[in-house]
């Protein structure tokens, strides 16, 4: 995993409310046996038409989202389904950070997992995102800032551990498999787990 | 006098392996990993590509339900699994469980079925285990005072080598729901009122648990029906208090614990629920009797109303407009006598035994309605042959409807069961979401007998008027 430290970006702007992992990647291409090359299955229902061409007027598709590494969607972003196909589909497609006021748990734990930061923002700055595609903004994920337009910037909060992890493009397996030991005695201790 | 505690916090500390700190997550151990084809290619490659071994095979138990064709010729033979990426998947899930030692219902195994129907139809589901799958309706298990939660794929790669996650400590929301339900309103119903009231990201970082007299009279399977759409409130998991109707569900299953061993089970288990006057971080009330059936006229789980209402008058709300034109409603219309084109029975919140009875009930000596479409799928092998053996299949055979093997079918649109774009269903699962059904599918979230009522009259019915 490439380390995150610092994204400078525009943001690309979806202004949907609840937008579910159906709609970040439909079902029909979760029959895959691997996680590469998701990132044009990304919001398959709305990007494209029954034809496959795509549709002029989603925010996607317009010129000034080309490029851009940041997005911002509505309020509870990432809700239902545990598919990591969502973040998967997001990182292929070139998003390094998702911003919202609400972020569904089981996406927030499974974005962190791989190199897509979840933010989570207040109403005021979250409006302001929403009416201001395109905006500038600076992710630090060293210092958890995140820079607006003229100079404003916010704090925002990142599980402790998942901010390391991602600091040092490390992912989190190695730490578990280091609890081995402790592990063990717990197996031990425990008539129960064992059938 | 030592803490009062709730459910959750009990189960919770008896799986800390390490507690957490500031720095780091807690490790949790967990007792029981439910596994499927479709969120776990990618977790056994990670294990082959590390040189890792899985743990432990024996608190882990796989099945095939979401891509899995639920046509009896696709799963018993005569022809080949029509969709080639569902059968490669399959295949796959096959060589796994093979090369790394699982345990696997496969396609012609007579307990397979969805991976939160079987968990606690052979008794592997128990109250105080830590449950996890990769999948969101995990939440299901918590009905038996299980905490039970949906995992991504690379915790199940992380379950895989380590029978561990790395977790923080949830708080905790208490649904309190008095009074009774009333005939014609079922656990479906409730939990879409619930999902209304606290809204579909209400829960988000809570841990619910649902209590009172309401839920106490529940059985089994309207207790796994509530808990199972907890996800959809936002909710990892939601769980209820084991009490007599969850030892009596269990006893004698081919999993849960035998003779000297159950007793001793038993007694632990009578410790689980909630201490008197332990605290939650929130709490919410509900009166049972106020409810009516429910029905989602929306493209989320929160956007339902009773069946005797009408659709929601807000003005200049885009989002909403956006919803509405989806699903071909207006603002303002009775969503009773809307018509409809197919319904659906099953998945793992209405696939169990009584969803079917309860269909059943209102399909007896009655046809479908022309032009409409009703497909029932049992939630399991193991209930289709019970389902069968009460002659539940011919009752949806003889009024029109397709009687199906198990698995998730048309809940997602992904194993070749799908709407139509454009057509509206009433579905007894738990996503309305665009598309979730197939492109441009339009689905109204009901229970058994609101879809059964529904297939009938050929539009949006309050079963009420059939009884």
């Amino acid at each position: 995993m490439e380390p995150i430290r610092k994204i400078v970006s525009r943001t690309a702007v979806l202004p949907y409310t609840d937008i579910d992992t159906d709609q970040i990647i439909p079902a029909r291409f979760l029959r895959t046996t691997t996680r590469e090359g998701l990132g044009k299955q990304l919001f398959a229902d709305w990007r494209y038409n029954a034809d496959g061409s795509e549709r002029s007027e989603f925010p996607l598709n317009q010129p000034q989202a080309a490029g851009c590494t940041v997005l911002v969607g509505g309020r509870n972003f990432g809700c239902g389904s545990s598919r990591e196909h969502a973040p998967w589909a997001l990182y292929d497609y070139g998003f390094r950070a998702v911003i919202s006021t609400e972020i569904a748990d089981i996406f927030r734990s499974n974005a962190l997992k791989n190199g897509l930061l979840p933010i989570v923002v207040d109403d005021a700055t979250h409006q302001w995102l929403l009416s201001n595609p395109g905006a500038e903004v600076t992710v630090d994920l060293e210092s958890c800032t995140l820079g607006l337009p003229g100079g404003r910037s916010l704090q925002f909060a990142v599980e402790p551990f998942a901010r390391v992890c991602l600091l040092n493009g490390v992912d989190q397996l190695g730490f578990l498999l280091k609890q081995d030991a402790a592990i063990t005695a717990y197996e031990q201790s425990h008539w129960q787990v064992a059938r | 006098m030592s803490e009062a505690k709730t459910l959750f916090q009990k189960v919770w500390e008896q799986h800390q392996v390490v507690a957490e700190t500031a720095e780091t997550p807690a490790v949790l151990f967990i007792d029981l990993h439910l596994i499927h084809e479709v969120t776990t290619p990618q977790a056994f490659s990670e294990l082959r590509e590390r040189g890792l071994k899985l743990r432990r095979p024996d608190l882990t138990l796989a099945t095939m339900d979401h891509s899995t064709p639920t046509r009896t010729e696709q799963v018993f033979g005569g022809q080949p699994i029509t969709i080639e990426s569902a059968a490669k998947q399959i295949s796959a899930l096959e060589r796994n469980c093979a090369e790394f030692g699982v345990k696997l219902l496969g396609l012609q195994n007579s307990q397979r079925g969805i991976v939160h129907i079987i968990g606690p139809e052979l008794g592997a589901t128990q109250p105080g285990k830590t449950i996890v799958c990769g999948d969101s309706h995990t939440s299901t298990h918590g009905a038996f005072g299980a905490l039970a939660f949906g995992i991504g794929t690379t915790e199940v790669g992380h379950v895989f080598a380590t029978q561990c996650l790395l977790q923080r400590k949830a708080r905790t929301m208490a649904i309190n729901v008095s009074g009774r339900l009333r005939a014609g309103v079922s656990a479906k119903d409730l939990i879409l009122a619930i999902i209304n009231k606290i809204g579909v990201s209400g829960g988000t970082g809570y841990v619910l648990e649902y209590r009172g007299e309401a839920i106490s009279a529940l059985s089994m399977d309207e207790r796994m029906t509530l808990c199972n759409m907890s996800i959809e409130a936002g909710a990892r998991a939601g769980m209820i208090a084991p009490d007599e109707t969850t030892f009596a569900y269990l006893k004698g299953r081919p999993l849960a614990p035998q003779g000297a061993d159950w007793d001793r089970a038993v007694a632990q288990w009578r410790q689980l629920p909630s201490d008197p006057g332990a605290v939650f971080d929130a709490e919410v009330d509900l009166d049972a009797n106020m409810l009516e059936p429910m029905i989602t006229y929306g493209t989320h789980p929160g956007m339902s109303l009773p069946i005797s209402g009408s659709v929601p008058v807000r003005a200049d709300d885009a989002v909403y407009n956006k919803s509405l034109a989806y699903m071909g409603l207006k603002q303002g219309q009775s969503i009773g006598g809307h018509p409809i084109n197919v319904v659906f029975v099953g998945s793992c919140t209405n696939g169990r035994l009584t969803d079917l009875q309860a269909a059943a009930s209102v399909l007896k000596g009655r046809k479908i309605a022309a032009g409409v479409t009703m497909l029932v799928v049992p939630g399991s092998q193991g209930v289709k042959r019970e389902a069968e053996a009460l002659g539940l299949d011919r009752i949806f055979l003889d009024a029109g409807a397709e009687w199906r093997e198990s698995g998730c079918s048309m809940c997602l649109g992904m194993n070749g069961d799908l709407v139509d774009a454009g057509k509206t269903s009433v579905s007894t699962s738990n996503r309305n979401f665009e598309g979730r059904q197939g492109v441009g599918a339009r689905t109204l979230l009901a229970s058994p007998l609101t879809a059964a009522a529904s297939a009938v009259r050929g539009c949006v019915t309050d079963p009420r008027e059939l009884f």
